[in-house]
């Protein structure tokens, strides 16, 4: 029998300090998450600077925990792993300089990820991927669609060309006044709608599986200013029920389209909004529909976390990839393929 | 007793080994080079020319503070971590304070100034006693010219110290005339052995995991969020 390898992931993109130890590429041994939000929440969204100031305070206590409650030592692991990009660069630069010095102290090699690998790769501790497979990656940052062939393999077939859907979520629960983070919240209320606004739904061109999301955006801040100029006062809850409906119908309408025209084995969604209740069951069923196996990690693996940087992590260090001490953060990081 | 030392407060970069009071090993470099490049690779490399290995590091001095957010942050990031992965003690030492011991031969007040931006600059004044730096001015983050006033006061002949200084070296001139001296090139360098001579005169060694920056400045949303708050009362 071959020997267990333990891989360390730790991520600081954003508000997130993390850190995780993951067994052969799958199975999660501990991950920790210590967020940021009630500390951001008064400033009304992340401030970068603040992030990277609790960054500093959490991260040697978060690894910590992460090897205690796995309840091993540094000489157990075989690499570690740290989200390079993208992301808020002063964030990221905690992460990526603990895990250099961890690295150096304990001589293991040390490996930069993509953070949206990492989200894909957040699959692959819940079921094992097949190829090839198609990703929607739905978050605060990103709404891209990628296809994989194989393990390392990142084609992007579409992406936003303005607004990513967690922003665009974001914008409009600040319309309705809620407090951050408001996305979750305006699923919420879509959910306990029985009525809901009719908002245009962004196709773009035929053939194109790209995304727009501020032209709703501000159809819905249109729609709130023509209604209160005559003095009337908006319905929350059908107001976001119409946002959500038409953010999700188009997410599964173009991802469907893309799993047929693909041939794909697999899809799987992931990120942050990947966590959206509407989302999930639009996704669930159009796929039931069509037969095409799908899945969708569970919420606390669709938020950031480290131990979907440790499993993309693995896939890296089995296929050669390592990084030098000279690595910086890269806020615009492009997904590269590594095999 | 095998000292490593890491000063990356500011835009110079400065590692250090000291072993038993010898300097084995000092980089120091005032290329505007980003400390995520730079920082790690030359702890290992001051590592690998000194012939030594992690896990022989007794002790970790680091620059805390003040100066640039994220220099500062890198600094103290690569030495928590080291220090609490191989189990020893962990000191942070002022940034002014160790710029400041370049001037400790000086027969009067050492002033070292980082650059904050705006006409704001952190300083902290001191004066060497025997061997000792004694602070006259707490290190602090305030407008250039509130600092020459103070230092007008004192009445006595202050050395500058610090890269930044020359950015400054006309209204330092016009506010302390005669008084003021400016230190020459080679004393602006900040060195990580300075870093472990103050932290082996230090009483206690950090708390690794609660150890963070000493930025000497709040955020700007921080502030704003507080000039809300009084608005409101
Ligand atoms: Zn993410």
């Amino acid at each position: 029998m071959e020997k267990d390898q333990y891989i360390l992931g730790i991520e600081t993109s954003c508000d997130e300090t993390a850190a995780s130890i993951v067994k052969n590429g799958t199975e999660i041994i501990s991950s920790i998450v210590s967020s940021q939000i009630q500390q951001q929440k008064q400033f009304g969204g992340v401030v970068p600077e603040i992030a990277s100031r609790l960054h500093v305070e959490q991260i040697t206590l978060v690894i910590q925990e992460a090897l205690n409650e796995a309840k091993l030592v540094p000489s157990d692991l075989v690499a570690v792993t740290v989200t390079e990009g993208p992301g808020l660069v002063g964030a990221l630069l905690i992460g990526i300089n603990a895990a250099k010095a961890f690295a150096f102290a304990n001589q293991l090699p040390l490996i930069g990820v993509h953070h949206i690998a990492g989200h894909v790769y957040a699959n692959q501790l819940i079921h094992e991927m097949e190829f090839p497979l198609l990703a929607l990656i739905v978050s605060g940052g990103h709404t891209e669609l990628v296809v994989m062939k194989s393990h390392g393999s990142f084609e992007l077939i579409g992406e936003t060309r303005d607004d990513a859907a967690g922003e665009a979520y974001d914008k409009v629960a600040r319309v309705l006044g809620l407090p951050y983070p408001g996305g979750p919240q305006v699923d919420q209320l879509a959910l306990m709608s029985d009525e809901s606004i009719d908002f245009p739904r962004a196709w773009l061109e035929k053939d194109s599986y790209d995304f727009s999301f501020s032209g709703l955006k501000s159809a819905v801040i249109n729609y709130k200013h023509n209604i209160e100029q005559k003095g009337g006062k908006i319905n929350h809850d059908h107001v976001a029920a119409g946002f959500q409906q038409s953010v999700v119908e188009v997410l599964t309408v173009k991802t469907v389209k893309a799993a047929k025209e693909y041939d794909v084995k697999q899809v799987i969604a992931a990120g942050g909004v990947a966590a959206n209740q509407g989302l999930r069951k639009s996704l669930t069923a159009a796929f039931e529909k069509e037969g095409i196996p799908f899945y969708v990690p569970p919420i606390s693996l669709c938020t950031d976390n480290a131990a979907m940087i440790a499993a993309a992590g693995y896939e890296m260090w089995k296929s050669g990839v390592r990084s030098d001490s000279s690595m910086n953060g890269r806020p615009g990081m492009p997904l590269k393929s590594w095999n | 007793m095998i000292w490593l030392g890491i000063d990356t407060a500011n835009s110079p970069l400065s590692v250090a080994i000291v072993k038993d009071d010898v300097v084995l090993i000092e980089e120091s470099s005032m290329m505007k080079i980003n400390h995520s490049l730079r920082a790690m690779p030359a702890v290992e490399e001051a590592c690998r020319k000194a012939d030594i290995t992690p896990s022989e590091i007794d002790a970790i001095a680091v620059s805390e503070g003040p100066g640039s957010y994220t220099g500062v942050r890198i600094g103290v990031t690569i030495a928590k971590t080291l220090a609490w992965t191989l189990d020893k003690p962990l000191y942070g030492v002022s940034s002014l304070k160790a710029l400041a011991l370049n001037g400790q031969l000086f027969n009067g007040l050492v002033c070292s100034v980082i650059d904050a931006r705006r006409s704001n600059v952190y300083a902290g004044v001191y004066r060497a006693k025997g061997t000792e730096l004694v602070s006259v001015l707490e290190d602090q983050h305030c407008p250039v010219v509130q600092l020459l006033e103070k230092l007008k006061e004192c009445e006595e002949a202050v050395l500058f110290v610090g890269e930044d200084v020359k950015l400054y070296e006309s209204i330092i001139r016009e506010h302390l005339g005669k008084q003021a001296y400016i230190a020459p090139f080679a004393l602006n360098v900040p060195r990580a052995s300075s870093a472990i001579s103050l932290a082996q005169s230090a009483n206690q060694p950090e708390i690794v995991h609660t150890f963070t920056p000493q930025y000497k400045r709040i955020t700007e949303a921080e502030a704003n969020l507080m000039k809300k708050g009084s608005s409101h009362e």
